[in-house]
């Protein structure tokens, strides 16, 4: 997995490439943690996220509730597979999707 | 049926995976089908690796095969740890907004969700769980 990060004052994108698995996503996690504080607003692009397992949606909750007491946290470009896994678990309901 | 008997810990999930992938690939399974079959394995092989043997460690064996008629991928997961079913287990609420939600139980929910059919035995001392899925 790859993570791209591009900052504009207080909002932070971060696209997320590749697998968000049980071995990656504590990748994601650490690097969210570090950039809570100064973020307001955060976006998550998946254009190119291939794949999201139960581990992955985790750090998804988790940032979705932090960032529901700031500037709220959008989610982008979401390709089929990962669209359906959000579909099924009812995220895609929970999560601001763009 | 190809065979991969190694310890049940998170650590080993990249060797599970290229092993499941391995066999699909060749099979030519479609995309969509690998990527729900590579998340059931991955949420199965944590969850034994979680809690099988815990604290201790304790082996798994995942075997897959392909059958036809129809066409469909056969995986099976066996290991000697506590009997415990997962299909036992109730699903949780995904209708609750993100404030209430558990982030527990999601996994087998997802297992349960995307695969054709998952089946469970105690047999010989072992957990057997076997998932089905049509390609």
């Amino acid at each position: 997995m790859n993570i791209g990060r591009e900052r504009n004052g207080n909002e932070l994108t971060l696209t997320v490439e590749g697998r968000l698995d049980t071995n990656t996503a504590p990748q994601l996690q650490a690097e969210l943690e570090k950039e809570y504080n100064s973020t307001e607003k955060l976006i998550l692009d998946f254009k190119d996220l291939a794949y999201i397992s139960s581990a992955g949606l985790r750090v998804l909750l988790l940032a979705h509730k932090t960032m529901s007491q700031k500037g709220g946290l959008k989610v982008r470009n979401v390709g089929d597979i990962v669209g359906e896994v959000f579909s099924v678990t009812g995220f895609a309901d929970v999560l601001d999707i763009q | 049926m190809k065979e991969l008997k190694l310890d049940a810990v998170t650590d080993n999930l990249p060797q599970v995976m290229s092993f499941v992938d391995e066999a699909l690939e060749a099979a030519d399974c479609p995309m969509k089908a690998q990527m729900q079959i590579d998340m059931a394995v991955e949420e199965i092989f944590v969850n034994v690796s979680s809690y099988a043997y815990a604290p201790g460690v304790g082996p798994v064996t995942v075997k897959i095969g392909i059958a036809d008629d129809p066409r469909r991928a056969i995986i099976v997961f066996e290991d000697q740890g506590v009997p415990y079913d997962p299909l036992a287990k109730a699903d949780p609420d995904v209708t609750l907004s993100a404030e209430e939600r558990q982030v527990g139980g999601l996994g087998i929910f997802m297992v349960k969700k995307t695969m054709d059919d998952m089946s469970y035995v105690y047999e010989n001392n072992s957990n057997i769980l076997t998932l089905t899925k049509r390609l």
